[in-house]
């Protein structure tokens, strides 16, 4: 049998060691008398180049090449080759939570350095060992600023992920929190600025914010955290870790915290996940993080050496009364972003995001071109533009997807209203020929 | 070893961009523009890989240590399921294709992976339907008790508003039902870490949603009334939550939905083979009875009469998206390779080979170290350090001895209810020389317990690090370096 160890006599030597016959005397003993099931639904065993085989033909089942104009928070970066060499390595991703800190100062280590790269991207003191996803980390930053000021109203902007907005109302349908969207009006791109502002009351836990914010726009968010900072309601900062590159962080924006999804960090988009969740907050706010933290200590002879800590937040000392019920990180994930950030390093980073930069701003100027394609908003774009077509977005996507090319999404899918906007994604990885072939696709569509 | 900011030198680069092929300009607002680079190091690709490369030989792992933490079960990770979660195929498509219309079209072998796994697990738990969202463990007891509490609102039965939860419960249990709101109520177990059902029956009540009980329970033992107690909640009007950290030990042998629980959580990480990754990533699929059905997290994927595969998001009585997508993919698609490659039949040896495993450790170690409870185990044995109490030498430096004798050490300290626990779970990849291995090592620390207690105390020695000053970790927190 694959990955069993123990041939037909070393059984026979361990069911004589705890004075068995066989299984069926094995399950009794331990009080399983429950008939044995038939398992029908599931099919024999399979061969190694069976199974690949399999494998093979079903992702090829997927439609990989297509031309990706995709994003909407998930990018598709550049994953340079040496980090999956580097990932790959057993010691890392055969090894669980760093329990014996002992036998995994190597994990111990990369979360803490995983950490110091999390606070330098985003201005904060201290960040935790990851968590799921940007959406539960949403809902983390949410609960945590309950827990601080003790009110349970949240104000979050539509401009926020609408899977992130999603995934928050799942989670707090529980809780005592009180969700309230500030909607932006279909023809605008730019957060309601005015009407956050006019929401946040004395009563407000958090404001939660997003930049670039969903139709790719940068606004200036100066006002609304400096409002919610005079009502001692915390500042929430959902980010793209790659435009931080280029933005200032939200450490030096008055934002409390910072969260957001770091997929664009070196993960494979991989249909979905595994993702990574990543949150900072300001040093003030240290113990009432929840999820796994590593610190730096010393050992018996004064090494320097890192450990889990600050466990007494954590559901295993705490039960019932944690800050989260999350167990382990996204460590492997973690792990990823830190190697992605260390192989770009200092400029390679910079030099990434400059490129998306530029190239979507060589794909404005295509689009300027075309007259029945609107680029809406007033400028302040990192890699995301909203376009306003003739027809309806849905039925040019499908017409797009026809000819091998993902140009978009309909953003009517999320927002009603905006049934004839495209929120087109270019990454450094377009290439100029690339975002060519969308402006024609755009040209040459029919719209009616 | 100095951190990776430590080796940075100005200008050293790990990796070269292709060449920008358009103009250098861009559209960012002016006032929030960063005003200094982000602080990375600046390495080589040499530096970056000699860096890692070294931290990791500082890990144990199931690939280079035999790893027996109880209720983790660290079983090996076959290779061909890394290969196959590299296939382009399944690592470049972006997710948001799902939600276009007809883009799910270009994603049919991601469904299909997905879909066969859905069946694959309701059929060896005996549930009608699983979903594959939660992204890990705890966040499938939060699934699956949102769905319990969907279920009572539903039946306009909003005043069952407590879970019940066994003291031997593992502690995300407690936290996951009080983030689904509910009140915790907590159930006495005895030794066996069998639940008092005197104690049961007393808490039950129209205020009762539900249990969570672990089973096989949290002492690796399998409670032959757990039938009886699933009735007893039933009639009580609650429902059973089937906690299945421990599946391992029952999988392709009993199906949890034939014993009358409701709803339970996988951790595919544990019972399906897919690597911790150090804490994560995990996946923790939640498979149901028919009547949470409706309640399952949206969108469902769907089989078409033309046998392609779509997503369903009219699912008025979901509790809504709990996954930013499908789940977890790439560590689902891993598990669902495990489960081709061993078939029918190969998941019923996994769960023998990892109970006999566990009693042959039982049964040898019996005569060094105390037990709470001596009769047979399922895929884990607990047993008690207080034999060398009195010598000072407590389960941590059991744990610590274990580690200089090249063995990752037992979880320690749970569960909660035995004293000075080390809970022992071996798996069925491991071989009988390495159990032999691990028990003549734990029988010379046994000894030594006795005869050279301050030789244990000082363990580790072999390690690069020794013991940590874990009180001024938490006292002085240092957990980042900033940089300037």
């Amino acid at each position: 049998m694959p990955y069993i160890a123990n041939t037909d006599s070393d059984r026979a030597e361990m069911f004589a060691a705890i004075g068995c016959r066989d299984f069926a005397e094995m399950w009794q003993r331990a009080q399983v008398t429950e008939p044995v099931p038939t398992l029908e639904a599931l099919p024999q065993g399979m061969s190694e180049p069976e199974l690949l085989q399999l494998f093979q033909k079903l992702s090829q089942q997927n439609h990989s090449g297509l031309l990706s104009f995709l994003g909407g928070g998930y990018y598709d970066h550049l994953i340079p080759a040496a980090l999956d060499a580097i990932i790959s390595r057993s010691e890392f991703y055969t090894a669980y939570t760093p329990y014996q800190p002992e036998a995994s100062q190597g994990t111990l280590q990369t979360i803490y350095e995983y950490q110091s790269a999390i606070c330098r991207l985003t201005g904060m003191q201290v960040a935790n060992a990851s968590l799921y996803d940007g959406g539960s980390a949403v809902f983390e930053a949410a609960l945590l600023s309950k827990r601080v000021t003790r009110r349970s109203q949240i104000i979050i902007s539509a401009a926020v992920s609408p899977t992130f907005r999603a995934m928050l109302r799942t989670y707090s349908a529980c809780q005592d929190l009180a969700i309230r969207e500030i909607p932006v009006a279909p023809d605008r791109l730019c957060d309601d600025l005015e009407a956050l502002e006019q929401a946040i009351t004395s009563d407000t836990a958090a404001v939660i914010l997003q930049y670039p914010n969903f139709f790719g726009c940068i606004p200036d968010f100066a006002a609304v955290t400096a409002k919610a900072k005079s009502l001692r309601a915390l500042s929430i900062a959902v980010c793209y870790p790659t435009a931080l590159a280029l933005l200032q962080p939200p450490g030096e924006l008055n934002f409390d915290l910072a969260v957001g999804e770091a997929q664009p960090l070196g993960l494979s988009l991989a249909c979905g996940g595994p993702y990574l969740g990543f949150m900072a907050v300001k040093a003030e706010y240290m113990r009432k993080m929840p999820g796994r933290i590593a610190g730096r200590t010393t050992d018996l002879d004064g090494k320097t050496a890192y450990v889990l800590t600050l466990q007494a937040r954590e559901q295993h000392i705490r039960r019932e009364n944690a800050m989260s019920n999350i167990c382990s990180n996204q460590n492997l994930c973690a792990l990823t972003a830190l190697v992605y950030l260390t192989l770009l390093g200092k400029q390679g980073f910079q030099d990434i995001a400059q490129q998306c930069a530029s190239k979507t701003a060589f794909l404005r100027q295509c689009l300027a071109a075309i007259p029945e394609i609107k680029v809406l908003g007033e400028g302040n774009f990192f890699n995301e533009l909203t376009l306003e077509l003739p027809g309806p977005a849905g039925k040019f996507v499908q017409q797009a997807l026809q000819k091998g090319c993902a140009p978009g999404l309909p953003l009517g899918l999320y927002y009603p209203g905006r049934e004839k906007q495209l929120l087109v994604a270019v990454t450094e990885k377009r290439t100029r020929a690339e975002i060519t072939t969308l402006a024609n696709i755009l040209k040459e569509a029919a719209w009616n | 070893m100095e951190l990776i900011f430590a080796r940075s030198r100005p200008g050293r680069r790990a990796y070269n961009l292709p060449k920008l092929d358009v103009p250098a300009q861009d559209c960012l607002p002016d006032a929030l523009r960063r005003a200094k680079p982000v602080a990375l190091p600046e390495v080589t690709e040499l530096d970056a890989a000699r860096h890692f490369t070294n931290l990791s030989r500082l890990n144990f792992g199931v690939d280079s240590h035999f790893y027996p933490l109880g209720s983790c079960t660290m079983k090996y990770n076959p290779k061909a399921h890394e290969a196959i979660a590299r296939m382009p195929g399944f690592t470049t498509p972006h997710p948001r294709l799902l939600e276009i219309p007809e883009g799910s079209d270009a994603l049919q072998g991601s469904l299909e992976v997905l879909y066969r796994e859905e069946r694959f697990l309701s059929e060896l738990f005996g549930f009608a339907e699983t979903t594959l969202q939660p992204m890990a463990g705890a966040n499938g007891e939060f699934t699956g008790v949102m769905l319990i509490a969907a279920w009572c609102k539903k039946h306009g039965q909003t005043q069952r508003n407590v879970m019940l939860i066994p003291d031997s419960a593992h502690g995300t249990n407690p936290a996951s039902a009080a983030q689904a709101g509910f009140i915790c109520r907590e159930i006495k177990s005895d030794a066996g870490g069998n639940l008092d059902l005197q104690d049961l029956k007393a808490k039950l009540g129209p205020e009762v949603a539900g249990l969570m009980l672990t089973c096989p329970n949290t002492v690796g033992m399998f409670n032959h009334d757990v039938k009886a107690i699933c009735d007893l909640v039933h009639q009580a009007g609650g429902l059973c939550y089937c906690d299945g950290a421990n599946a391992n030990a029952i999988v392709g042998r009993v199906r949890p939905g034939d014993l009358g629980f409701d709803v339970m959580h996988v951790n595919v990480h544990k019972t399906f083979s897919t690597p911790h990754g150090g804490g994560g990533p995990g996946a923790g699929p939640v498979c149901v009875q028919e009547i949470l059905q409706p309640f399952l997290p949206k969108p469902r994927i769907v089989q078409k009469t033309d046998g392609t595969f779509a997503l369903e998001s009219n699912c008025p009585d979901s509790i809504g998206q709990i996954a930013p997508f499908l789940g977890s993919f790439a560590v689902l698609l891993r598990s669902c390779a495990y489960m081709l490659t061993l078939g029918r039949e190969g998941m019923r040896r996994v769960s023998e080979n990892a109970v006999l495993n566990a009693n042959y450790l039982r049964v040898k170690l019996a005569p060094f170290f105390d037990q709470q409870i001596t009769r047979d185990c399922m895929h884990e044995c607990v047993f008690s350090a207080t034999r060398s109490k009195d010598n000072g030498v407590h389960a941590l430096d059991i744990a610590k001895a274990l580690i200089d004798r090249g063995f990752h050490p037992p979880t320690i300290y749970f569960p909660l209810i035995i004293p000075e626990a080390l809970m022992i779970e071996p798996t069925e990849t491991e071989s009988k020389e390495t159990l032999d291995a691990f028990i003549a090592a734990m029988q010379e620390i046994a000894s030594l317990a006795a005869s050279d207690p301050q030789a244990l105390l000082q363990a580790p020695i072999s390690t690069p690090v020794r013991r940590l000053d874990e009180t001024g970790a938490a006292r002085h927190p240092d957990l980042a370096s900033l940089g300037d």
